[in-house]
């Protein structure tokens, strides 16, 4: 790979990935198998905006991975629906891999599932980096059990910390991740970076400074208004939390570079070409907006886009007959007041064929911006999946559509 | 207004805000996430922070926009209670504000919730400014911890300005002024969350409004007793081509849409048991615009109000 090519396009440039080009979308056609059954691809990260289905996609994937692909699996998932969770045999948060029952027997592949709990995570991260009666101080810090659990970020940042640790193990073949459900899909790219940048606190040390040594700053650069910012803050939150604060901070002196320095390893995997991101998306104006967001960012970060899933499109069985054909012909029945069942069975087409023309033109915007992303459409499913055998079709429709 | 991500809240906080302006009253539509979702909406360039006119309501109404920024809030109320001036703006350049809406993990909602509170109360010449404030707010699996902000704030600020700040909004968040309208699709995992966010707004005494299930699609019951044959005949009949494919193809897609149907009737019931009013906006086929958005505003207008 030289210099001049980053990873994404040298990513768009290997071969494999230019399957041959379905005549409505003008992009190449993502082949999943291919990156699935691929020895040098390690992890697999879903991402894309709530309600695209990418839990599902994510464990569809790592299912396929396992029976298919004969891969030694685990599914990640952030916060799965709960029927879907207790398919995979998770019926609490428990930070340890479990394998999914029924999966991969007399095969070289098999599956385990988890499912984050992020205090968990956090807890795991200061007693690996700390000795017990510190670790005992931080964990009793008030500071330390809001922010652990609610933080904005705290979420992102675990899942990486998890993927992280679950990559050094090296027990597995392959990770399938499932993102967190947030407020942009971008924080999931951004909130680890700076949860990372807070704990690593040169903002907290200076906001601290003043408390430490007694009420006077010891900076003797800090600028004015910063004295006057520590004041502020003294005023609005508090003395009480100022102290909390200033325990906590000092509790994690020795963790402080640990974190950011992980942060930045776990980015570092994301941007090798072990990764393959998978942007999930559902042929709907929102989503598909979000997934350009995601795919431009990738872009950015010189991270491995391996294409797009779009999920639950809808399409119809009798292309020949137009909307505006089905609905003219349905009005001329029901004037005639003749035929009901043919002018609903001709209304229900109408709406079908309506859709799917309108989700073609709000994914073709996607394939217009991204040419070169290879994209495959997963067919909207009758019923929701919540089982083993659910997962399994999911999986095959994504690999054969 | 809250719901699963993906189920349309902010287009039916718009339309809800849309619905409360009609007959010249004036109504505030609230976005705290950062998203930009009322711009896309209304097709308009990125809002500033800043209250300003987005859309005119049916009978002389109309609609304000807010895009709450959390970082400009904190430097508002800082103004507000210790005059910082230019202070306040160095303050962002060393990046201080930011840094201090994220340290303290709900003092950002502190700030959002705030200032939706001012502006709820907030008069002009003995009036209220609002006749309605409609928060776009955020998706099921957090609206709990946002509305909740004096739990979250009293554990880290036990007196002082932020914890007198939280009180008020908590009174009014818990008052019969407020409501908040969940949005669902009838889907399984937007239903479930939906009944799980009732669930959790139910135990922290906050006020739940109605269940708003969007996209909802008239039931076409007369093709439930279809059978080939007479679809053959039905064809026919419309002068439409009656060959296999034809035939079979909508065959299946009419039993397509019946498995689709049943699963929904399911969830509606699903959610009349949860005992709230549940009222449903069409689908809109032509997709959201601002036509579409007047539609679901009648809509909403026509529902009972409970």
């Amino acid at each position: 790979m030289g210099s001049t090519f980053s990873p994404l396009l040298c990513w768009l440039l290997r071969p494999h990935k230019l399957g041959h080009v379905s005549s409505d979308q003008h992009s190449p056609r993502l082949d999943v198998d291919r990156i699935l059954s691929d020895p040098g691809v390690r992890i697999v990260v879903c991402c894309g905006s709530g309600g695209v289905g990418k839990t599902t996609t994510a464990a569809a994937l790592a299912l396929r991975a396992a029976e298919q692909h004969g891969r030694r699996t685990v599914v990640l998932t952030i916060d799965p629906a709960r029927r879907l969770a207790q398919s995979l045999g998770l019926t609490e948060l428990d930070n340890t891999p479990r394998p999914v029952k029924g999966v991969g027997e007399g095969s070289d592949g098999s599956l385990h599932a988890m499912m984050l709990d992020m205090k968990r995570t956090f807890d795991e991260v200061v007693l690996t980096h700390t000795d017990p009666a510190k670790a005992a101080e931080i964990f009793a810090n008030p500071f330390y059990q809001a922010m652990s659990s609610t933080f904005s970020g705290t979420q992102e940042y675990m899942a990486m910390e998890k993927l992280g640790s679950l990559h050094a193990q090296g027990d597995w073949d392959l990770i399938v991740v499932d993102t967190p459900p947030s407020r942009s899909a971008l924080d999931f790219l951004d909130a680890p970076a700076r949860l990372g940048r807070f704990l690593d606190g040169r903002m907290l040390r200076l906001l601290l400074a003043p408390a430490r040594a007694g009420g006077r700053s010891v900076f003797g650069l800090v600028t004015a208004s910063f004295g006057v910012f520590s004041r502020v803050v003294q005023k609005v939150l508090g003395a009480q939390l100022l102290t909390d604060l200033s325990g906590f901070v000092a509790a994690l002196d020795s963790m402080f570079g640990g974190f950011r320095q992980r942060a930045e390893q776990t980015f570092q995997i994301l941007q090798a070409p072990e990764t393959a991101f998978l942007v999930v998306a559902t042929p709907e104006k929102d989503a598909i907006r979000e997934a350009a967001y995601f795919a431009r960012r990738l872009g950015e970060e010189r991270m491995p886009l391996a294409g797009l899933v779009v999920n639950r499109v809808h399409g119809t069985q009798v292309p020949q007959l137009s909307a505006d054909t089905s609905l003219a012909a349905a009005a001329a029945l029901a004037d005639a007041g003749e035929q009901a069942p043919t002018a609903d069975a001709l209304r229900i087409h109408a709406a079908l064929a309506a859709l799917a023309d309108r989700e073609r033109a709000v994914t073709a915007g996607f394939a217009a911006e991204f040419p070169n992303v290879a994209t495959v459409s997963v067919a909207a499913q009758p019923a929701d999946v919540h089982d083993i055998d659910g997962l399994r079709l999911i999986g095959s429709a994504i690999s054969q559509p | 207004m809250t719901g699963k991500g993906g189920t349309g809240k902010t287009t039916v906080a718009a339309a809800l805000a849309l619905a409360l302006a009609a007959g010249g009253r004036r109504t505030l539509l609230v976005e705290v996430e950062g998203r930009q979702g009322v711009a896309q909406l209304f097709g308009t360039p990125p809002l500033p922070y800043e209250e300003r006119r987005i859309t005119a309501a049916a009978g002389g109404g109309e609609v304000r926009v807010l895009a709450i920024d959390a970082e400009e809030a904190l430097l508002e109320y800082l103004e507000m209670f210790y005059r910082l001036g230019a202070a306040g703006r160095a303050l962002r350049r060393l990046g201080a504000i930011d840094f201090a809406t994220t340290i303290a993990p709900g003092l950002r909602d502190v700030l959002l919730t705030g200032k939706v509170k001012e502006a709820t109360t907030r008069t002009s010449g003995g009036h209220r400014v609002y006749d309605a404030v409609v928060v776009d707010a955020p998706p099921t699996g957090r609206i709990g911890r946002f509305l909740n902000v004096t739990a979250e704030t009293a554990k880290l600020a036990k007196v002082g300005p932020i914890k007198t700040q939280s009180d008020g909004v908590q009174a009014l968040l818990r008052s019969p002024m407020t409501a908040v309208h969940v949005v669902t699709l009838l889907e399984e995992m937007p239903v479930q969350e939906t009944v799980d966010a009732i669930d959790e707004l139910t135990r922290l005494r906050i006020p739940v409004g109605h269940v708003i299930v969007n996209e909802a699609q008239t039931p076409l019951v007369a093709a439930g007793k279809v059978s080939q044959a007479e679809l053959r005949r039905g064809l026919t009949a419309a002068g439409l081509p009656t060959d296999k494919a034809t035939v079979t193809g909508l065959y299946a897609e009419v039993k397509n849409h019946l498995t689709r149907q049943e699963l929904e009737d399911s969830l509606r019931g699903d959610l009349t048991e949860l005992g709230r009013p549940v009222l449903e906006l069409p689908l809109l086929s032509a997709g959201v615009d601002r036509d579409g958005l007047d539609v679901l505003a009648a809509a909403l207008l026509a529902a009972p109000t409970p």
